[in-house]
Formats: C-alpha cells, sequence, structure tokens
C-alpha cells in the first residue's frame, strides 16, 4: 500500500485495465515462475527436511519392490527352498526361509503390490468423501444437507471402526484388496470431512474473500481459487494418515485371520509365524520379526511424509525459498484480480 | 450449559443409536441369499453336531428365534419387531455357538473390556500429558528431538505388534506376566487380595499395548503447550510475578490440555476397536473375543450384538465428555456446534 493519493489512484486504475496491457511476463517468464513457485521451492524444502527424504525414500524402495520388485523375483510357492533356514546363512535368501520352505523375502515383495492397492483404495475412499462432504457442508452451511451430512459424519465417527469391519467382511467376504481398503477407509473420512468444512467456513470470513464478494464474485469461484491452496496440506497430510491406518486395519484384520487368506499378505506371514508358535521358538522367530519389522517401515515412511509435509505447505517457509517469489507473489495477486 | 445443546447432543446420540441398529438389521438382509439361507447352513451343521434333523419350516422359526427376524413378515414388520424386542425385552437374539441370549453374554464380558480401555486410556493420556509437556517446556533440545524420533516410532507400530513384542519379551523371556487369560487358574473370585492382583497381574500387558493408542496425544499437546507459551497473557502473568508453578498449572496446563480432553473420551472408540484384536492375542475373554470368535462361526446375531453394545459404549463415552465439557472449559460451555 503507497502513501500518497495519487499513486493510489494510479493503482486502482491499474486495476481494472484490460489484461494484455498489464501482463508484462513472457509465457516463458511465466513458466519458470510458476516452475519456481510449485516445484523448485517445495522441493527444496523439501530437501532441507530429513523427514521428508528418509519418508519418500522409503516409500520409494516399497514401490519398486512391489513394481519391479515384483517382475525380477519368482511368486514364492512351498518347497522351493530348505525349511526354516535362518536369516543371512545362505545369500539365494537373505531373510531366510519359513516352515514351509518359502523364502521370506519373495514373500514380503510380492505382498507389497496388494498392500498398495488397499492404500490407494482406501485413502482413496476417505480423501474423496472427506473432501466431497467437507465442501459441500462448508458451502451450504446451515442447510439441511449441511446438517444431515455432519450428522453422518458424527454417526459414522461414533462407530468403532474394526468391529465396524469385521461384521461387514463377516457378511460380504471381500477378497479384492481394492475392497478390502474401501471398507476399511470408511471410518477415517469424517474427521477430516470436519476439518475442510471448517476451513471453508473461515475462508469465508478473511477480508480478501470480502472484497472480492463486493466485487460481484461468485462465493463459488471465489472458494475455488483460495480453497485449493488452503486444503492441499491437510489432504496430503491425511492422507498419509490415512495410509498408515489402512496398514495397520488389514494388517491387523489378516493377523487374527479374519480376512480371507486369498493373497500374500505381511499380516497373512505373521498369522502363520504365530500360529506355529514363533514366539516359543527361536527357528521360527525370523518369519514372524521380518513381516513386523516391514509394516514398522512403511508405517514410519507416511508417518514421516505427513510431518515432512507439513513444512512442505507451510508458506513462509517456501517463499524463502523460492527465488522468483517476490516478483512472482506481487504478479500473481495481481494477475487473481485482472482476472476478476 | 443450556438446554438447546443438551438437547441436539442427545438427539445425536439418539441417532447413532437408530443408525447402528438399522445397520445391523439391513445388514441381516444384504447378506447373500438374505437371512434365511445364510443362517440355514450353519443352523444345519449346529443340529447336525448335536444329531438331530430339520426341515425348512423348523430352520425359519430358529432364524426367528436367533436373529429376532421373521422370514415371513413383510420387512418393515420384521424392523418394527426387531426394535420392540431390542427395546422392550432386551433381547439381540440368541447365540449359535453358546445356545444362549446374546444379551446374557456381553453383560457378563462387558466389564473386562471395559476395565482394560478405561485403564489403558488413562495410562496413555497421563502419559501423553506428561511427556507432552515435558517436550514443550525443554523445546528444540535434544530430549525434546530425542522424544519426538521416539513418538515417531511409537505413531508408525501397531497396538499388536507392540502386544507381540511384550508377549515375548515380559512373559516369555522374562516371565513377569501371564500370556493370557484373565485370571489365574484355581484363584478364587470375590473381593480378596489374591483375586485382585491375579486380575491386575494378566491385564497388565493388555493395558499397556493399548495404551499405546494415546501417547500420540503427546505430539498434539506439545503443540498446544508450545502456542499457549507464546501467548500474551502468559507474559503478564510472568509479569505479575506469579509463581512459576502457578503459571505452569494453571496457565499453560490448563490451556493445554483442555483441548485433549474430548480426544480422551472418543478415544474409547479406538480402545475398543482394538480390542477385537489385542484380546484374541492376550487370549483375555472380554467383549473383543467374544466377537472374534463370533466371526470365526458365523454367529450372526451375537457379531451384531456386540457391534450395537461396541456403539452405544461410545456413544456414552461421547455424551459424557460433551457434556461435561462445558463445566471444565468455560469458554466451550453450550458452543461447539460449528467446529
Amino acid at each position: 500500500m503507497s502513501d500518497s493519493e495519487g499513486e493510489t489512484q494510479s493503482e486502482l486504475e491499474a486495476l481494472f485495465e484490460p489484461q494484455d496491457t498489464v501482463e508484462s511476463l513472457t509465457r516463458w517468464e511465466r513458466m519458470k515462475q510458476q516452475y519456481d513457485l510449485y516445484i523448485r521451492a517445495p522441493l527444496k524444502v523439501a530437501i532441507n527436511d530429513w523427514r521428508t527424504v528418509v519418508g519418500l525414500g522409503l516409500l520409494i524402495m516399497f514401490g519398486l519392490a512391489g513394481t519391479v520388485g515384483v517382475w525380477f523375483t519368482n511368486a514364492p510357492s512351498s518347497g522351493q527352498a530348505p525349511f526354516l533356514l535362518g536369516p543371512f546363512e545362505n545369500w539365494a535368501y537373505p531373510l531366510g526361509t519359513d516352515a514351509l520352505g518359502r523364502p521370506i523375502h519373495t514373500q514380503l515383495i510380492h505382498a507389497t503390490p496388494s498392500m498398495f492397492q488397499m492404500i490407494l483404495g482406501g485413502a482413496g475412499i476417505a480423501i474423496g468423501l472427506a473432501t466431497l462432504v467437507g465442501l459441500l457442508s462448508g458451502f451450504l452451511r446451515d442447510t439441511l444437507v449441511d446438517r444431515v451430512l455432519m450428522t453422518i459424519a458424527d454417526v459414522v465417527i461414533t462407530i468403532p471402526g474394526l468391529p465396524l469391519v469385521m461384521v461387514l467382511v463377516a457378511v460380504f467376504q471381500p477378497r479384492n484388496p481394492y475392497v478390502v481398503g474401501v471398507l476399511l477407509g470408511l471410518d477415517a473420512w469424517p474427521a477430516l470431512a470436519r476439518q475442510i468444512r471448517s476451513q471453508v467456513l473461515s475462508i469465508r470470513e478473511e477480508h480478501y474473500v470480502e472484497a472480492s464478494r463486493i466485487m460481484g464474485l461468485r462465493t463459488w469461484t471465489i472458494l475455488r481459487r483460495d480453497l485449493l491452496g488452503q486444503l492441499t496440506p491437510y489432504i496430503a497430510i491425511n492422507a498419509a494418515l490415512a495410509a498408515r491406518g489402512i496398514i495397520f486395519g488389514s494388517v491387523g484384520l489378516y493377523f487374527i485371520g479374519v480376512l480371507p487368506f486369498n493373497a500374500l499378505n505381511w499380516g497373512v506371514m505373521m498369522n502363520m509365524a504365530y500360529e506355529s508358535g514363533a514366539l516359543n521358538d527361536t527357528a521360527k522367530l525370523h518369519w514372524l520379526i521380518w513381516p513386523m519389522l516391514t509394516i514398522f517401515l512403511l508405517s514410519v515412511s507416511f508417518v514421516l511424509l505427513s510431518q515432512g509435509l507439513d513444512s512442505v505447505f507451510n508458506v513462509r517457509l517456501r517463499a524463502r525459498h523460492a527465488q522468483t517469489a517476490g516478483e512472482g507473489d506481487k504478479s500473481a495477486s495481481k494477475g487473481k484480480h485482472d482476472n476478476a | 450449559m443450556n438446554l438447546n445443546y443438551l438437547i441436539r447432543r442427545l438427539g445425536q446420540a439418539v441417532i447413532t443409536f437408530w443408525a447402528t441398529v438399522t445397520l445391523t438389521f439391513a445388514l441381516y438382509h444384504m447378506m447373500p441369499g438374505g437371512p434365511v439361507e445364510s443362517m440355514q447352513n450353519i443352523i444345519l451343521q449346529q443340529i447336525t453336531t448335536s444329531g438331530g434333523t430339520a426341515d425348512l419350516e423348523q430352520i425359519e422359526e430358529m432364524v426367528t428365534l436367533y436373529a429376532n427376524i421373521q422370514p415371513d413378515d413383510p420387512v418393515y414388520i420384521q424392523y418394527i419387531d426387531y426394535w420392540r424386542q431390542l427395546l422392550f425385552e432386551f433381547s439381540m437374539g440368541r447365540s449359535f455357538s453358546h445356545q444362549e441370549p446374546v444379551t446374557t453374554l456381553i453383560a457378563e464380558r462387558i466389564p473386562w473390556s471395559m476395565f482394560v480401555s478405561v485403564y489403558s486410556l488413562v495410562i496413555g493420556y497421563t502419559a501423553s500429558i506428561l511427556l507432552g509437556s515435558a517436550m514443550a517446556f525443554k523445546e528444540k533440545s535434544r530430549f525434546d528431538s530425542i522424544m519426538s524420533t521416539i513418538m515417531v516410532s511409537l505413531q508408525s507400530t501397531p497396538y499388536y505388534i507392540v502386544a507381540l513384542l511384550l508377549i515375548y519379551s515380559a512373559a516369555l523371556q522374562l516371565g513377569w506376566f501371564p500370556t493370557g487369560g484373565r485370571v489365574g487358574t484355581g484363584v478364587e473370585p470375590g473381593f480378596n487380595l489374591e483375586f485382585m492382583t491375579s486380575i491386575i497381574h494378566h491385564a497388565a500387558l493388555p493395558i499397556l499395548s493399548t495404551s499405546i493408542l494415546g501417547i500420540s496425544g503427546a505430539i498434539s499437546l506439545r503443540g498446544n503447550a508450545i502456542r499457549v507459551l507464546g501467548e500474551d497473557y502468559l507474559r503478564v502473568a510472568e509479569l505479575r510475578g506469579l509463581r512459576p508453578s502457578r503459571i505452569a498449572t494453571e496457565y499453560v496446563g490448563r490451556n493445554a490440555i483442555l483441548p485433549m480432553y474430548t480426544r480422551f473420551m472418543i478415544g474409547i472408540a479406538g480402545v475398543l476397536s482394538s480390542s477385537v484384536i489385542l484380546e484374541q492375542i492376550f487370549s483375555y475373554p472380554g467383549m473383543g473375543l467374544l466377537m472374534y470368535n463370533a466371526i470365526s462361526i458365523r454367529d450372526y446375531p451375537l457379531l451384531m450384538g456386540t457391534l450395537i453394545i461396541f456403539t452405544s459404549i461410545t456413544i456414552i463415552g461421547i455424551l459424557i465428555a460433551d457434556l461435561t465439557y462445558g463445566y471444565i472449559d468455560p469458554r466451550a460451555s453450550g458452543g461447539g456446534g460449528t467446529e
């Protein structure tokens, strides 16, 4: 804001001039700015934070195991190796083998894709439903729709998740990993939906939104522009946490043997090891320990990622790392008003 | 506390209860083949193992007896009847496997599960409040960073893995605790010391592994406390020359802990959820184990009954939290509707 009245006047006039006379950036410069703002600066923040680096690194490792690893290793089959080989004894089977002569490492690798499918299904449904319900009920505040949606959210929060999933599993016997994921993700959406709703409500109260409304913009246009930026952090962080929830839930249900054992899963491995008395038998202990460690590592990667993302989405931190941020911010905000 | 708020909260609880019961009713009908066909095999199995025979009519009668559903009636009458039996006869049907009313079975198990749940909630949240405030007061110290790392690993470890590790180390290797059951064999029940200690001895490991669920609260308490520490009124309090102990408890403590209170009650849903897995690992005969056993033999009436009770306990917990929160935090009295 300037002090003299004349400058304010000219600034105001500039505000209402047609776009092409104000826009001085070439397409290339614009692209560079966008790249700096949305790719380079977040990456720099991410790299400076060890949590994001470790979390992403682990996740990429799991991703490779679930895609390339599955191609390069044979699916485990009973009796393909000596029984109950300890870890690091034979380098053909670095993690050892189980009581049926299946190598542990290929079992872990071949269980990865279905785990990711479950995570995708579960986190997908949780985030999708949460965004839809949160936005709808935020826009339609204090209407019947809002009240109904929030009541449904409260009902779902109250019903204990795992017992509900167990009843659903007992009735429907799902085998498809996506379906299992969706069932597990069903109780994860209400908390995020409430967060998104209160974001929508608080953005509505901001001064600049008031200003845009006076300028004649539709509420929907304003919210769409401002919401996306403000909601991405919530969505990303909650997606990572929902993923952790899906891992805990699905492995737990496979472990106690409630879900049908049609697929390889780390929980199934744990179940077989535990049932055969791995806790009492040192020769079988590694059969139980490796899947536990794998679950821990995948969860750690999601927890670290959720914490690291928190700092990536911290706008101030990001502005410090962006080269063109100073000019970029100005012209970006101008651009916004010009479009109006 | 205004009346409007009270009514809204009670209404919420009623709607949740209605939704759960309706869901269980709907699930009977959504079973592949409907309630009769899906339960036919299980009942037939029961009958043949006990050495009898049955025709379809008899089976339909048994479905009526077990699931509180009259398969021949129109659906809406079935629905009303289902409710009538639940509300006025406290009947949730009969268990296939135990040959006893579901209500009796569950009533016997509730105290044990509640015992474990309440203690693990209390222990988990006490630990998280102590740790969280210690981390906040020593922010950016080595203690803080070490504790934060430990918190990340605790958050990444499922409670059932904690349970397995505890059984392995504290029960099998060190022999300090029993690996399962809820009371020692040959211990006489009643208000005697031996019985009490035996109960605590057996519940210790389940409580410890469930309390891990509450410990992640330490992170949020740390955040709350750090935010409060930066407030102006805290500086004013310091300038007024108040004793540091008073500032710590009345200013920082109170404002940082209050937001945790509702979490504590909602935590009941999480703890009860975990019991279906944990009680199986510890073979601790509570409601979770009852549900687990019900699922392995498709004992649908028992399964639906445990779901209804699990939800009811959570509803009551959240209701208590909502209605008492106003007394504990004057700022929130009667409000909270827009959040």
